[in-house]
């Protein structure tokens, strides 16, 4: 075959060991695939901070009520929520920010750089696409590459949106320079967490494996810090890239060099995932997949097990979260009276909320905060029918003597009892430390009682999204509404006043704000029948429709 | 065959999916013992019949009848007595295949732990590794170990063996030839007509949602034509004249070659006519059930119904 018309084809720019090439095709294949995506974080976390920092100027613009704050935070409940100590001595617009939410948005920031991580590498091997990627011309490192950079990219674009944004805002205490600092102390703790995702993506086959572990680490590192900035040395905090960050104190210190300790951990990290990703094959872990059991337990024979079995992750986490969340909130109820008393607006909330003290009233705001939460999980756990059914593995289950009422009265039994025991957890947490922290016994019972006084007004949640899954299936998603709605009048409310009728739209607005108000039982008993109405409503729909089969 | 009870009996059943007519008029029984072969192309209406007849799905129309009970109104007692492999077997991620079988099983009313055992090694099977860890073949195993090691009487099954590799089809073959020795009634769908063959008594076959042919095997004898291309030195004559030799085309005068079709019974005798005038080259390929459908129901899809091409069957 000698043709000399046609020239050899040209051979592609690799040079052999090219563990590189094609990873510029590959970001911007991500970036394109991220379009949407990227954009809604970047702009979520740069709004919320902007926000933030102006309602700062708004809610304490007074000397007086900074001291409050100042006083407040000054516990350690409060520095374990907040950050180091230091940045109180100054406690201006800008300090305050650093302070308060440096440390909450750095978990922020760390999510977002986990998911873009785990998502454009583990992801596309445990669907088999980076097989059909890595066939083409495309080195071995060109997917953990091209998705640091992405990070990169994302956390940069950022940083330059926070520096711009907070420095226009005019807002005394926030200059330039620490605009510059805060947003790059944003960019830096990211890219190291996304440093740590690309450790842990080696690590196990299966990206939610990857992500949980990556998340894990970011807890970590945040317990380390509110450790640290309790205790009196702080030494605890030096050991976490969240404490790094903070300690830069933006707008009080402007102090640079910790981000040359996240930029080295970030490489140290990159670096190893760089080399443990040569070590496996691709599309498996480093860590062999665990095997389970080969027969399965008595419990796990009968539907409620079962669903038991299905719920048990999230029911454990969300029951676990809102101890917590109960607990942080509770163990700043003691401070209450001194820190909102001076300030207006939540003065007015609390006055329409009633109640014969502050504690009283500032926990019936929290109860709001908290069963909005317990919504979300029960929304959740309701829609699980509706995504096993579509996932096609109702199939096999209602093709036994397991009927359909049962199977869906399984899950329904799990998200009530899940969303009853969810609400304990977050009463007890809060009636715990609330108790401790205002040195009144008797606050325990009441609280875990609030709490509890919301469960009618969940399981109305649940007959909502059986409704939906029994008569619209497609539409099941619509079960959603609850609880936003219910963040939107029942906490935004407070404040913004809203008329009465939007408030009775939601079936939270029903329920009696114990402790500050008085039990009332009508309320609970009529959203239980209500609750009941709606469940069998959305069982009849279900006996009556199709199941939905692939 | 014992005076027999039907195990399925369905008849003109209907069922559309909005615009689509999934089911249209469909009849169909299916006799207690028997293996039941349920031959169709995709998306001729196979999965839904099933669907209808687990009561998964509700008919817009007609009568259906599984072991004696109404589907939809029955569907849990009835669901008792029958198992059912669905053609692509999704597992749970968090559950090992060992615990799915046993879940399916309770759930249906207990399991033969001695068969359990026997089938796991059978099908070589791993049950301790977790849903989300096994392919596409081994999930269709879990699922068929489930279905086989109960006691149910009825077996549907919906493409059961897609995904496996030869060597665990012929394992699924035994097993299906034991249940029928057991007395279990099955019904086997699929787009294989091979497949079927070899297992099934009776066939039915539906294409657009009807039942166009239902029969023994022996009564279908023409539809297991093999289809023969060949290359002769001399012009081959008389092979028309045959037995069983059906739709003789010449393709290429010059050089000798011809197709015809020859029932399954008589291919040796057109061999050997064939060597007669020295083979050159000789294709032979069983039918395809879609080569079946075209020939034999082609021109039904033209909806002019006039352009049959010669329906000479023998």
């Amino acid at each position: 075959m000698t043709t000399a018309t046609k020239a050899p084809a040209p051979a592609a720019p690799v040079t052999s060991g090219n563990t590189l090439a094609g990873t510029r095709t590959l970001i911007r294949f991500n970036l394109r695939r991220d379009r949407v995506r990227l954009p809604v974080w970047i702009l979520a976390l740069f709004l919320g901070t902007i926000s933030t920092a102006n309602n700062y100027k708004q809610l304490y613009a007074d000397p007086e009520d900074r001291a409050n704050v100042v006083n407040t935070m000054d516990s350690p409940a409060g520095l374990a929520m907040s950050g180091p100590r230091h940045y109180l001595t100054d406690y201006n617009f800008g300090s305050m920010l650093g302070h308060q939410m440096l440390g909450f948005m750095a978990v922020l920031v760390g999510l977002m750089s986990v998911l873009i991580i785990t998502r454009h590498t583990r992801a596309e091997e445990e669907t088999n696409r980076a097989e059909l990627v890595r066939s083409t011309v495309v080195g071995r490192h060109a997917h953990l590459a091209a998705a640091l950079s992405v990070a990169v990219i994302a956390n940069l674009v950022l940083a330059l949106l926070l520096a711009v944004g907070l420095a226009g805002a005019g807002i005394d205490g926030i200059d330039g320079a620490g605009s510059l600092l805060y947003g790059l102390d944003h960019a830096a703790v990211g890219i190291v967490f996304a440093a740590v995702a690309a450790i842990t993506v080696q690590m196990t086959a299966h990206a939610r494996g990857a992500s949980g572990m990556a998340l894990a680490v970011i807890g970590l590192t945040y317990v380390l810090r509110a450790a640290g900035d309790t205790g009196s040395n702080g030494a605890l905090s030096w050991l976490s890239p969240i404490g790094w960050v903070q300690r830069t104190y933006p707008y009080v210190d402007n102090r640079w060099w910790p981000l040359l300790l996240c930029l080295a951990l970030a490489a140290a990290c990159a670096a190893a995932g760089f080399v443990l990703s040569t070590r496996r094959d691709v599309g498996a872990g480093l860590r062999a997949e665990k095997l389970g059991s080969p027969v399965a337990s008595d419990a796990l024979g009968t539907p409620l097990g079962f669903a038991l079995r299905l719920h048990r992750g999230t029911l454990v986490a969300f029951a676990a979260g809102l101890f917590l969340m109960g607990a942080m909130y509770g163990s700043i109820l003691g401070d209450a009276d001194d820190m909102l008393k001076d300030i207006d607006q939540i003065q007015e909330a609390l006055d329409r909320i009633g109640g014969s003290s502050i504690a009283e009233s500032f926990a019936s705001m929290v109860m709001v905060v908290i069963t909005v939460v317990a919504a979300v999980y029960v929304v959740m756990a309701a829609l699980r029918p509706r995504s096993e059914e579509t996932a096609g593995r109702a199939e096999p289950l209602l093709a036994t003597g397991l009927s359909r009422a049962r199977w869906v009265g399984s899950h329904l039994a799990v998200a009530m009892g899940g969303g009853t025991l969810v609400l304990l957890a977050a009463g007890l947490g809060f009636g715990i430390s609330g108790a401790a922290s205002t040195g009144d016994g008797g606050l325990f019972l009441k609280l875990v009682g609030a709490a509890l006084a919301y469960a009618p007004a969940l399981w109305v949640t649940v007959g909502v999204a059986v409704v939906l899954f029994g008569w619209f299936p497609r539409a099941s998603a619509f079960a959603w509404i609850v609880p936003v709605y219910a963040f939107l009048v029942g906490y935004l409310g407070q404040i913004l006043q809203f008329p009465d009728w939007m408030n009775n739209l939601s079936p939270f607005g029903h329920v009696p704000q114990l402790p500050a108000a008085d039990m009332s039982w009508t309320p609970m008993l009529l959203l239980t029948l209500v609750a009941a109405g709606l469940v069998w409503l959305g069982l009849e729909g279900f006996r009556r429709r199709d199941l939905e089969t692939k | 065959m014992t005076k027999a009870i039907a195990a399925i009996e369905v008849s003109g059943l209907h069922k559309s999916f909005g615009k689509t007519h999934a089911l249209d008029g469909l009849d169909l029984a299916v006799e207690t013992g028997e293996v039941h072969g349920f031959l169709g192309p995709n998306g001729a209406g196979k999965s839904t019949t099933i669907r209808v007849l687990l009561g998964l799905l509700r008919a817009d129309s007609g009568a259906a009848r599984v072991l004696g009970r109404d589907p939809w109104t029955d569907a849990v007692e009835l669901h008792r007595h029958l198992a059912y492999v669905p053609g692509d077997v999704e597992l749970w991620p968090t559950l090992t295949g060992g615990e799915a079988i046993d879940l399916l099983s309770r759930l249906r009313g207990g399991i033969n732990k001695q068969r359990r055992a026997d089938l796991i090694e059978r099908f070589d099977l791993d049950p301790t590794k977790k849903g989300r860890a096994y392919s596409k073949g081994n999930r269709q195993k879990v699922a068929i170990v489930a279905a086989l090691a109960s006691d149910a009487e009825l077996l549907l099954l919906d493409e059961p063996t897609a995904g496996l590799d030869p060597l665990m089809e012929v394992v699924f073959q035994d097993v299906i030839v034991e249940a029928k020795a057991a007395g279990k009634t099955v019904l086997l769908s699929s787009h294989i007509l091979a497949q079927v063959e070899k297992l099934a008594d009776r066939v039915s076959i539906i294409r657009l949602g009807q039942i166009v042919q239902s029969g023994t095997l022996s009564e279908m004898r023409h539809l297991t034509r093999t289809t023969i291309e060949v290359e002769t030195e001399r012009p081959a004559a008389g092979l028309d004249a045959l037995p069983g030799v059906h739709d003789l085309q010449t393709i290429d005068a010059a050089a000798g070659r011809v197709r015809f079709a020859v029932d399954g019974g008589q291919v040796d005798g057109a061999v050997r006519k064939l060597t007669e005038f020295g083979i050159r080259s000789l294709i032979s390929h069983p039918p395809t059930l879609e080569e079946l459908m075209l020939r034999h129901y082609g021109d039904e899809l033209a909806a002019n119904g006039h352009s049959g091409n010669g329906n000479g069957a023998a």
